[in-house]
């Protein structure tokens, strides 16, 4: 067991200030929000942007973003490096998003337990991984590839699944767990994938926050689902990103903060995009569960006392 | 129950051909919570990948898509995914081979413009995301002493695309863009289309017979007074002065020099 994460860049000629994710809400960065968001005298604690929307040389989508990084904390979230990946990292890939980390040096860096590209091509989704020691390798592997050459560590999402594999063994706790122990990476914990999992795959959201290493949890995200039905006629829930958080999943939240702290919380909304205030009111909601339970957590305010 | 290195292998290869083709059975091993079906389940992440790669597709050729109807356009572009599905997860780069995809689909036959078209739109968002330069400051060619001109050779800006149609590719594009009517235009009319972004956004100009040509041998490296001649000497009306001030006021070029000195004049 390994636990020589790479240490954050100090940065000192930087272009950018450098601000670290305040233990607050932020949103999701939508391009038709950007002057609004400058504009709001509510200022929200950070952005987060899909790494891929900015691998493009230059043009306005940058200039946008560089005018949201001079003023607010960034998190830069990849969609595409298929972490869970048969075929390996794409280092043509990783190179783009190391090209996106040192031209806007965000606070944070994070990706999904996933997979998305094949021979075939990409799928521009999230595809399912089976947890089993083959997979652990594999995904440790390609998390150290990653983070020795971005020179920092990066946070893993947990999914949200629709289907298990035979071939699993172990939880999927057990083994995010095994994958930021042996790989130093830290964790994004996506409570409403814990909510559309449980569902979905019949587990006590509780009893995998339970089993979740929260102590390694350095960034929250929040969504709405869309609900289904399985071949049965039992609730499927789809992770469809294109409404507002549900109170299951608001309150699986503060359980969440109650136990570890105030920690950066995301609003993600990327479906049906509302208004700028829409998403304002969802990233308000959530700094006043921050407020009231951050302070008396268990394990403290972590991140405020650094 | 664990399995093999080799048939964990066959996992991804088996899941992925199971995502484009909705005919094949579920790839082994792919199962419900205790004992339930899983095939609405794995059929989430073939709607999941179709769904979105329809919408990328949508917000890359909007005209064509207002031009044959959504629900036309999003049948297509499920034929054209699974023929030709993204290779890179930067999904603004998709669609390269949609023009050409369009000019093989028997069902648009009788309108042979839309390929051009969907070469216009993807031209319309590679100068979107192309690096930033400052354009040929307009007064930069009368800085150049007149017996250099003709030996004067030019920068392409990286944001500059010429797409040459045989049809009203132009205007129909910016008819569909703009949402109005095709009333007036004559399809038939062959017009080149001329891509920049001088400042923060893109625009796009109907170029007169000639410029195209003059503006690629430019591109290419052609000198002025080479562009020049090939051009008049293929289209006798070309109107050369007219096309200098066009270049300049689109910004097609980012820099020119001259001459054996090599000296370098940017905006």
């Amino acid at each position: 067991m390994t636990q020589s994460a790479p240490k954050s860049p100090i940065v000192e000629t930087s272009r950018f200030p450098a601000s670290p994710l305040p233990p607050r809400a932020g949103a999701g960065l939508k391009t038709e929000h950007v002057d609004a968001i400058l504009a709001d005298e509510h200022r929200i604690g950070f952005l987060e942007v899909h790494a891929e929307n900015y691998m493009g040389d230059g043009g306005p989508a940058h200039r946008a973003l560089a005018a949201i990084r001079r003023e607010f904390p960034l998190s830069v979230h990849g969609v595409g490096l298929s972490i869970g990946s048969e075929s390996g990292i794409d280092p043509a890939h990783l190179e783009r998003l190391a090209g996106v980390v040192e031209r806007y040096e965000p606070a944070m860096v994070s990706e999904h337990l996933a997979w998305s590209s094949h021979d075939a091509g990409y799928f521009n989704d999230l595809l399912p991984v089976p947890y089993n020691a083959q997979t652990l390798d594999r995904v440790v592997a390609h998390i150290s590839q990653i983070q020795d050459r971005l020179k920092r560590p990066i946070l893993l999402e947990n999914p949200s699944t629709y289907v298990g594999f035979e071939q699993s063994t172990m939880s999927e706790t057990d083994f995010i767990r095994d994958i930021a122990r042996r790989s130093g990476c830290g964790l994004l914990l996506d409570v409403n994938n814990v909510f559309v999992s449980a569902t979905n795959h019949g587990w006590k959201p509780i009893h995998y926050l339970r089993d979740f290493p929260l102590e390694l949890v350095e960034e929250i995200h929040l969504a709405g689902h869309a609900e289904d039905v399985d071949d049965e006629g039992d609730l499927l829930l789809i992770d469809a990103h294109d409404r507002p958080v549900a109170d299951a999943v608001w309150k699986l939240f503060e359980i969440v903060i109650s136990q570890a702290g105030a920690l950066p919380t995301l609003i993600e909304w990327d479906n049906d995009v509302p208004e700028w205030p829409v998403l304002r009111r969802e990233a308000l909601l959530a700094d006043a569960i921050l407020d009231r339970l951050g302070p008396a957590s268990l394990l403290g305010s972590r991140h405020a006392a650094e | 129950m664990p399995r093999s290195e080799t048939e964990i292998g066959a996992g991804q290869h088996d899941f992925s051909a199971a995502l484009l083709n909705p005919e094949l059975p579920l790839p082994q091993g792919i199962v419900g919570p205790h004992g339930k079906n899983a095939f609405k389940r794995f059929a989430v992440y073939r709607n999941n990948v179709t769904v979105s790669l329809i919408d990328a597709l949508a917000g890359i050729f909007p005209a064509i898509q207002r031009l044959v109807g959504e629900s036309f356009f999003r049948d297509m572009a499920r034929l054209y995914i699974a023929k030709e599905p993204p290779r890179s997860p930067v999904i603004f780069e998709y669609g390269g081979g949609f023009a050409a995809f369009l000019e093989r689909f028997e069902p648009l036959a009788r309108y042979p413009y839309l390929p051009d078209v969907a070469r216009l739109e993807r031209a319309w968002l590679d100068a979107f995301h192309a690096a930033d330069a400052d354009p040929l400051h307009p007064g930069s060619l009368g800085a150049i002493p007149p017996e250099h001109l003709a030996g004067t050779t030019f920068i392409a800006h990286p944001a500059a695309r010429i797409v040459k149609s045989g049809f009203a590719a132009v205007s129909i594009f910016s008819a569909s863009r703009e949402d109005r009517t095709l009333e007036g235009i004559r399809p038939g009319d062959p017009e080149d289309g001329l891509i920049t972004r001088p400042l923060d956004a893109v625009e796009i100009r109907r170029l007169p017979a000639g410029a195209a040509d003059f503006f690629t041998a430019l591109i290419a490296g052609a000198s002025l007074g080479e562009a020049a001649g090939e051009t008049v000497a293929r289209h006798p009306g070309f109107d050369l002065p007219s096309a200098i001030s066009a270049m300049l006021e689109a910004g097609v070029f980012s820099g020119c020099s001259f001459g054996a000195a090599n000296s370098e004049e940017t905006a």
